[in-house]
C-alpha cells in the first residue's frame, strides 16, 4: 500500500476516535443482557469469517460471510452486544497493515452501531413466538444502515487516498455489495432463528449448517471468475496461434479488439455489448484460416479466383464461430467487417446503417491497426498519417461517427501499435515464406478490392 | 438444449426406463392416496411449499458439466419432507402427501418450460421425485418417525442432516446406475463422479432443506421468502459459471475446426475424435475433471498443424513419420500452454504421439491415459474418417490391434472397439 496522504491518515484517526469508546459504552450498558456462551461463540465466528473473507477477492459472498454473522448478532445478543462484537474484527487473521486494520475495525463498529440503532428504534427484539413476520422489518433496516455507513466510510477513505470522487466509489461499492448485503444478509436472520434457544434451539452448531450453502455459493463465484479468466486467455492464445500463419499480423487480433473497445467506450456503448464486441474484435479474422496459405502468402498479382478466396474469409469466420451461442451480435460483426458504408464492400455489399454496428466499429479499428503496423511491403505509417487516411475514407468506406470516435480516443488515450505478442511463434521456419504484398485490411488496398480489380 | 452433447444419450436403456417407471408409479399411488377423503391435511402449508417448489422448478438450471438440476425445488421438497412443526402446531402430513405435493408442484413449475420447448429430461425429474419420496417415507413413514418426533434443537438438526445425506447418496446411486447403463462405463467410476457433484451443490441443497424445515417451525410461512432470496443469488452464480463453461467448450469446439477450414485436417475430424475419445474415457472410468481435459485435448490435438508450412496429405497424422508426429504434438502443446490455464491439456496433447511402450525412455513416467486414448482414437479416425462402412471400421481396428502393446494401449483399443460398436449400433 502506498503511504497514506496526511488527510487520509487524519480521516482514519477521526474514525477511530469516534469508534473507540462505543464498544466500551456498549459493554457497560449491555452487560448481563446476553448469554456468555452465545457471546463468545459469535465473537469467534466473526473472527473466523473475517479471516477467511480477507483472502478472497471482494466478491459479494465475501462481504456476506462476515455480514451474515454480524447481523445475526442483533436478535441474538441485542444491539449493545452486537456493537461490542463488531470490535472482534480487530483480531481477524488477515495480515493487514496496522492502519488498514484500525480503519476496518473502526468502520465495522460504526456500521454496527448504526445498524443496532435502527434495529432497536424500529422495535427489533430477541426472537420469540410472536416475532414473525414483523422482525424482518427492523432486521432489513439494520442491514440497510450497516451497508450505508460502511459504504460511505469506504468511499471517504478511497477518495482521500486515491483521489477518486466519493460518489463514484460509493456507487461502485453499493452496486457490488447491495445484493450481497440484502440477499445473503437474510441468512443472518436465519442463523439467529436457528441458533436462538427460543427459536429452533440448535445453538452455535447452526453456524456449521448455515455456512454450507454460503461456502458453496462462494465456491461458485470463485469458479466463475476463474473460468472467465481462463476463457479470455484461451481465446487470446488460440488467436495468436492462428496468427502464426503470418508474421505481419501478429498481435493484430488483440489490437483490433482493443481499438474496437476504445471506439465503443467513446460512443458510450452498454457494457455487456462492449464485452461481446471485444471478442468480436479478437476473432474477426479467424476466417483467414480458410484462405489457402498459398494465396495469403503469394507475392505476385492475385488472380480473380484468389481474390474470391480472400473475400470469403469473413463468411468463413462467421462459419467457425456460429456455434458459440453468447457471441450472438459479435457474429454479425465478424461477418460484415469488410462491408463499406458506400455498399462496395464484401461479402454482402451492405451499405450505411444496414451494416451491423459491430462491423462498422471493427472496420475502423481493423484499418487503423493495419496502417500503423509494419507490413512487408511498407513500414508502419505514423499515427498522424493513419488518421488522415481514416478521415479521407470516412463516409465512403467507414462510418464517420466511429472514425471520429477512434481518432478522439487515440488522441486522448494514446495508441501503442506494437503490443507485445502473447508468445513467440514456436516455428519460424514455417514463416520464412516470401512476404505478401496484398493486405486486405489496408484501406488503400481495400479500395481496389471494392472496385473489383487486381492490384 | 438443442446442442449436440458429446455424451451418449440412449433413451432406451433399462436404467432410465426403471427410474422413470418407478417415479411415475410412485407419483400415481401418492396422488391417489392423498386425493382420497381425509388424505390431505394442512392445506395452507402444502400450498406454501408447493409454490416454493414450483418456483424452484421454474428457475431450473443446467449445472456446469451439463447436469440438469432444480436446486431450489429439491431443497423445498426436502424441507417439506422433513417438516415436523409449524408455529403453534405440529405438522402431520404423511409421506405420500409430500410426494403428491412435490409432483404437482414440479409439473406446474415445469409447464412453462415444456411450452417453450425446453422440457427437462423425464429421467432427472423422476430421480428427484424418488429421492424425495425416499426421504419422506424414511422420515415420516417408519418407526423412526416417533423417535424423531421427540427430538429438539441440535439433535433434531443432526438427525435431519443424516437423512438428507442418505437421500443424496440414494440420488447419486440412481443417477450413476442410469448413466453407467447408458455409457457402458464402470458403475464405480460413475458413482464417484455423481458423489463428487453431491459434495458440492448437493450438500448445499440438502442442508438448505433441513434449514428450511427447522426455520419454518419458528418463522412459519415467512421462512420460505426469506430463504428464497439468497438461494436465487447462489443459483445465479451457478448459472453464470455453467454458462461460461459452456461458452468455453463451444469456443474450443469452434476453433478446433480452424484446422479443417485451413485444409490441414479432414472435415469433422476433431469433433469425431473428441466424441469417440470421450466415449472411451467414460468406459475406462475417468473422472469428470479428467474427461473435460480429455475433451479439450481431443478437440485441439491437431492445432500444432497450423504451424506447418505444408499440410500433411488429408491431415492424417497417422501416416506422418513418428518424428513429425511428435513435433506437431509438441507445437500444439506449446500453443495450448500459452493459455497458462490449460497445462493438463497441453501435456496430454504433447504426449499424444508417444508410443504406449517407450523402450527408449524407461525412466520417464507413463504416458497419461488421455494421451493414449487420443493416440488410438486419432489413428482410428485418420483411417476411417467419415465412412460408416463396417469393413473399413474393422480394418482400422485390426490395424490398431497389430500395433497393440507397442504403439497403442491394449485396454484403450479394447474400449475403443466396444465404443465404436455401440455407436454404430446406435446409428443403425
Amino acid at each position: 500500500m502506498d503511504p497514506l496522504p496526511l488527510r487520509a491518515r487524519l480521516f482514519v484517526v477521526a474514525v477511530a476516535v469516534l469508534a473507540a469508546p462505543l464498544p466500551v459504552i456498549a459493554f457497560v450498558e449491555g452487560r448481563g443482557q446476553f448469554d456468555v456462551v452465545d457471546f463468545v461463540a459469535l465473537g469467534l465466528l466473526i473472527v473466523f469469517t473475517d479471516s477467511i473473507g480477507a483472502r478472497g477477492s471482494r466478491d459479494m459472498v465475501k462481504i456476506a460471510l462476515s455480514s451474515v454473522v454480524a447481523s445475526a448478532c442483533l436478535p441474538l445478543v441485542g444491539g449493545w452486544g452486537s456493537i461490542v462484537l463488531a470490535s472482534a474484527t480487530a483480531v481477524a487473521y488477515d495480515r493487514q497493515p496496522a492502519v488498514k486494520r484500525v480503519f476496518n475495525t473502526a468502520q465495522m463498529i460504526l456500521a454496527a452501531t448504526a445498524g443496532a440503532a435502527s434495529f432497536t428504534l424500529l422495535g427489533g427484539a430477541a426472537i420469540g413466538p410472536e416475532s414473525f413476520p414483523y422482525l424482518i422489518v427492523p432486521f432489513m433496516a439494520a442491514l440497510a444502515m450497516h451497508c450505508l455507513v460502511n459504504g460511505m466510510l469506504v468511499a471517504g477513505i478511497v477518495h482521500l487516498h486515491q483521489g477518486v470522487p466519493m460518489r463514484v466509489v460509493f456507487q461502485g461499492t453499493m452496486a457490488g455489495s447491495l445484493s450481497g448485503y440484502f440477499g445473503y444478509g437474510l441468512f443472518g436472520l436465519l442463523l439467529a432463528v436457528m441458533w436462538d434457544a427460543d427459536g429452533a434451539g440448535v445453538g452455535p452448531a447452526s453456524a456449521l449448517l448455515l455456512l454450507v450453502p454460503l461456502f458453496v455459493a462462494r465456491w461458485a463465484y470463485a469458479q466463475y471468475a476463474e473460468e472467465q479468466q481462463a476463457y479470455d486467455r484461451t481465446v487470446r492464445a488460440l488467436m495468436t496461434a492462428v496468427e502464426t500463419k503470418d508474421l505481419y499480423t501478429r498481435g493484430h487480433s488483440e489490437r483490433v479488439s482493443a481499438g474496437s473497445v476504445l471506439i465503443a467506450r467513446a460512443i458510450g456503448m452498454r457494457e455487456d455489448r462492449v464485452c461481446s464486441l471485444r471478442y468480436a474484435g479478437m476473432l474477426h479474422d479467424v476466417g483467414k484460416l480458410g484462405v489457402p496459405t498459398r494465396v495469403l502468402q503469394k507475392s505476385g498479382r492475385l488472380t480473380e479466383g484468389e481474390f474470391a478466396a480472400i473475400q470469403r474469409h469473413p463468411m468463413q469466420g462467421h462459419e467457425i464461430v456460429r456455434e458459440i451461442e453468447f457471441l450472438d451480435e459479435a457474429m454479425a460483426g465478424i461477418m460484415h467487417h469488410h462491408e463499406r458504408i458506400d455498399g462496395m464492400g464484401y461479402p454482402m455489399g451492405l451499405a450505411g446503417e444496414d451494416i451491423p454496428e459491430f462491423a462498422r466499429v471493427i472496420a475502423v479499428a481493423d484499418a487503423f491497426d493495419s496502417m500503423t503496423t509494419t507490413r512487408s511491403y511498407r513500414g508502419a505509417r505514423t499515427i498522424e498519417e493513419a488518421i488522415v487516411e481514416l478521415r479521407r475514407c470516412a463516409g465512403t468506406q467507414f462510418d464517420p461517427a466511429f472514425v471520429e470516435a477512434m481518432i478522439e480516443a487515440v488522441e486522448t488515450q494514446g495508441w501503442s501499435p506494437e503490443v507485445t505478442p502473447l508468445f513467440e511463434s514456436p516455428v519460424d521456419e514455417a514463416l520464412d515464406e516470401p512476404a505478401h504484398r496484398f493486405d486486405h485490411d489496408d484501406p488503400t488496398h481495400a479500395d481496389s478490392v471494392a472496385r473489383g480489380g487486381a492490384l | 438444449m438443442s446442442r449436440p452433447r458429446a455424451r451418449f444419450e440412449d433413451p432406451g436403456t433399462t436404467g432410465t426406463v426403471v427410474v422413470v417407471a418407478s417415479g411415475c408409479l410412485l407419483a400415481l399411488v401418492a396422488v391417489m392416496v392423498t386425493a382420497s377423503p381425509g388424505g390431505f391435511v394442512d392445506v395452507q402449508i402444502a400450498v406454501a411449499f408447493a409454490a416454493f417448489i414450483a418456483l424452484g422448478e421454474l428457475v431450473r438450471i443446467t449445472l456446469p458439466g451439463g447436469r440438469d438440476a432444480a436446486p431450489i425445488s429439491t431443497a423445498g421438497a426436502l424441507a417439506y419432507a422433513l417438516l415436523l412443526r409449524w408455529p403453534g402446531e405440529d405438522v402431520d402430513h404423511g409421506a405420500l402427501q409430500v410426494v403428491s405435493v412435490t409432483v404437482v408442484a414440479m409439473l406446474v413449475g415445469v409447464a412453462p418450460h415444456v411450452v417453450g420447448g425446453r422440457a427437462p429430461s423425464l429421467e432427472s425429474m423422476s430421480r428427484r421425485l424418488l429421492a424425495v419420496g425416499f426421504a419422506a417415507l424414511l422420515f415420516r413413514g417408519t418407526e423412526l418417525a416417533e423417535f424423531v418426533g421427540g427430538l429438539r434443537g441440535a439433535a433434531l438438526a443432526l438427525v435431519m442432516v443424516c437423512f438428507v445425506l442418505a437421500t443424496l447418496v440414494v440420488d447419486a446411486v440412481l443417477a450413476a446406475a442410469v448413466q453407467a447403463g447408458a455409457a457402458g462405463a464402470p458403475f464405480r467410476a460413475v458413482l464417484r463422479n455423481e458423489l463428487q457433484v453431491q459434495v458440492g451443490i448437493g450438500s448445499a441443497i440438502g442442508t438448505t432443506g433441513a434449514l428450511i424445515a427447522l426455520a419454518a417451525s419458528i418463522m412459519g410461512v415467512w421462512a420460505l421468502p426469506v430463504f428464497v432470496v439468497p438461494l436465487l443469488l447462489t443459483q445465479f452464480a451457478f448459472r453464470r459459471y455453467a454458462t461460461i463453461r459452456q461458452t468455453s467448450l463451444q469456443t474450443i469446439r469452434a476453433l478446433s475446426r480452424v484446422t479443417e477450414l485451413g485444409g490441414y485436417t479432414e472435415a469433422g475430424h476433431s469433433r469425431r475424435v473428441s466424441v469417440l475419445a470421450l466415449a472411451v474415457g467414460r468406459e475406462l472410468g475417468m473422472s469428470d475433471a479428467d474427461l473435460r481435459d480429455l475433451e479439450y485435448a481431443a478437440l485441439m490435438h491437431d492445432i500444432g498443424q497450423l504451424s506447418l508450412a505444408e499440410p500433411i496429405p488429408g491431415g492424417a497424422t497417422v501416416v506422418a513419420a513418428p518424428g513429425d508426429q511428435r513435433r506437431i504434438a509438441g507445437l500444439g502443446a506449446e500453443v495450448i500452454r500459452q493459455t497458462g490455464v490449460l497445462d493438463q491439456v497441453a501435456t496430454i496433447v504433447d504426449l499424444q504421439a508417444e508410443p504406449y511402450r517407450r523402450a527408449h525412455q524407461i525412466d520417464r513416467a507413463e504416458v497419461p491415459l488421455a494421451s493414449r486414448i487420443i493416440k488410438a482414437v486419432n489413428a482410428y479416425d485418420d483411417l476411417v474418417g467419415e465412412s460408416t462402412e463396417t469393413g473399413r471400421r474393422l480394418e482400422a481396428l485390426e490395424r490398431l490391434r497389430l500395433g497393440m502393446a507397442y504403439e497403442y494401449d491394449p485396454t484403450v483399443v479394447d474400449s475403443l472397439s466396444k465404443a465404436v460398436d455401440r455407436i454404430s449400433r446406435l446409428g443403425a
